[in-house]
């Protein structure tokens, strides 16, 4: 896979971007995300996460079930901040 | 704040099972879909189920999910559609409902709009049938318009009658790739060709056969190394996979396709049952990362149960029985049984043993197995 091959499309993180933060110590998703940003877009990791785990799996020679996903946090869903307000009022 | 005994998220056949179960158990029962119609993977499904009648056999998708509908409805469950589940804290589910009449929601999900609405809703217990989602490939050139997941293109043709493109790459030869080929050759487009990196078909022969009869070459141990064009895809090129999943040189191949299908499986859609604080098990064959849960359909949080493609990407039938199941035990954790409901949980169960019989099941059937095995140990029981 050629190193400027896209991995998150929100946030535009290549494959060479991924080995680079994975080279410079992420050992799991969480650690990919915060070098390079990759499932911090509007899909939150939905599309790419999968082929995250998969290059750390093959970079750092480990099954895929040594990966797990990232932390989900609320909103799972893309919501305005209007709607979140009107429903504090609830 | 609403209140309700039941509440349902996901409107497929897992979830619409669960719901009716629920509500003719007396539960005051609402369940939610994000989409402008429920019925989930069902409303795609045009053609006609095969297996046993009580399973819909020779019934299209469409219309068992017409079907299902009608019996919510009359057993009293609340349908609410254009309700996406953002949130869920203890037994709270935080909602934005989308209201739009029956014009199709924006592409980038209903809640970003003016027209949504906060809806709190307290449930004494939950099902979560959130379905699956597909799986991405990442290729040069795969974030070019013209390359969408096998299920998108479906959504689009089936859902929205908009054919995705005229001259179609279906990439994998699971049972989805196989149906949606069919579908869009159906509506009209060119499948050049059905490609997959393994050495064999994956979906049932039923399904490969009507495609090759139409012509449509079906290249095993071959997968897509790029794709390019000017605005959108105009060229895929494809090459094959040796026995160690190494490309062969010299072997590239250039089709011309506007349209690339990714159709390389599907991952329980687990985010809200993450959320919820489920544990979760790794099993390959169910789809990847899996909440546990027991017989009874229970995850490893109290009051959270979970049905359909969520605890293991199986089938519509699995899902139904499954949904089914949950739905029981749901009401009868409420003291809602009814006299009997022993005996239909082992006819459910039963029926899912046969649904999970036969050679092509059996890894699925000793996963779900495993996956169960971990439940009964860490799941609270009734």
């Amino acid at each position: 896979m050629d190193d400027d091959t896209i991995v998150c499309r929100c946030e535009e993180a290549t494959v060479g971007e991924i080995k680079q933060a994975i080279r410079e110590g992420a050992v799991d998703v969480t650690g990919v995300k915060r070098r390079t940003r990759a499932g911090m877009g509007l899909c939150q990791g939905r599309t790419c996460e999968r082929i995250v785990m998969r290059i750390l799996s093959q970079e750092l020679g480990k099954p895929m079930s040594e990966f797990e996903p990232d932390t989900v946090r609320t909103p799972v869903q893309p919501v305005t901040f209007g709607l979140l307000a009107e429903g504090a009022h609830d | 704040m609403r209140e309700v005994d039941l509440s349902i998220v996901g409107a497929g056949p897992a979830g619409l099972a669960a719901a009716i179960e629920g509500a003719k158990r007396g539960c005051s029962t609402v369940a939610l879909d994000m989409n402008p119609r429920p019925g989930g993977q069902l409303i795609k499904q045009i053609h006609k189920f095969f297996g046993s009648r009580e399973h819909h056999a020779g019934t299209r998708g469409i219309e068992i999910a017409d079907t299902l509908l009608h019996e919510a409805e009359s057993a009293g469950v609340e349908v609410l559609i254009g309700a996406e589940v953002y949130a869920i804290h203890d037994s709270i589910l935080e909602v934005a409902q989308t209201f739009g009449g029956d014009s199709p929601p924006p592409l980038s999900g209903g809640a970003t709009t003016s027209q949504s609405r906060p809806l709190s809703i307290e449930a004494r217990q939950i099902v979560l049938a959130t379905g699956g989602a597909e799986n991405a490939l990442n290729f040069p050139g795969w974030t070019l318009p013209g390359v969408m997941g096998a299920g998108a293109a479906q959504t689009m043709s089936n859902v929205w009658r908009v054919l995705p493109g005229e001259r179609v790459l279906m990439v994998g030869a699971g049972n989805v790739g196989l149906i949606v080929s069919y579908q869009l050759l159906q509506a009209g487009a060119e499948i050049v060709a059905v490609i997959e990196a393994a050495p064999r078909i994956g979906g049932y022969g039923v399904h490969a056969a009507k495609i090759r009869r139409a012509g449509v070459p079906i290249l095993t141990s071959h997968t897509v190394v790029r794709a390019s064009g000017e605005s959108r895809v105009e060229q895929a090129v494809i090459v094959k996979v040796d026995a160690s999943w190494g490309t062969v040189p010299g072997s590239e191949e250039e089709l011309d396709v506007d349209t690339i299908c990714i159709a390389v499986g599907l991952r329980p859609n687990a985010r809200l049952a993450s959320l919820a604080g489920c544990k979760f098990d790794y099993s390959p064959s169910l789809g990847g990362w899996v909440p546990i849960h027991n017989t009874r359909m229970h995850t490893t949080v109290p009051g959270i149960y979970l049905a359909g493609d969520l605890s293991g990407i199986e089938e519509a039938s699995t899902a139904l029985e499954e949904g089914r199941l949950a739905g029981i035990c749901a009401a009868s954790s409420l003291s809602k049984g009814h006299v009997g409901d022993s005996e239909e949980i082992e006819a459910i169960e039963e029926r899912l043993l046969s649904l999970r019989s036969g050679p092509f099941c059996q890894r699925l059937q000793d996963a779900k197995q495993k996956l169960i095995e971990i439940g009964e140990a860490q799941c609270p029981k009734e």
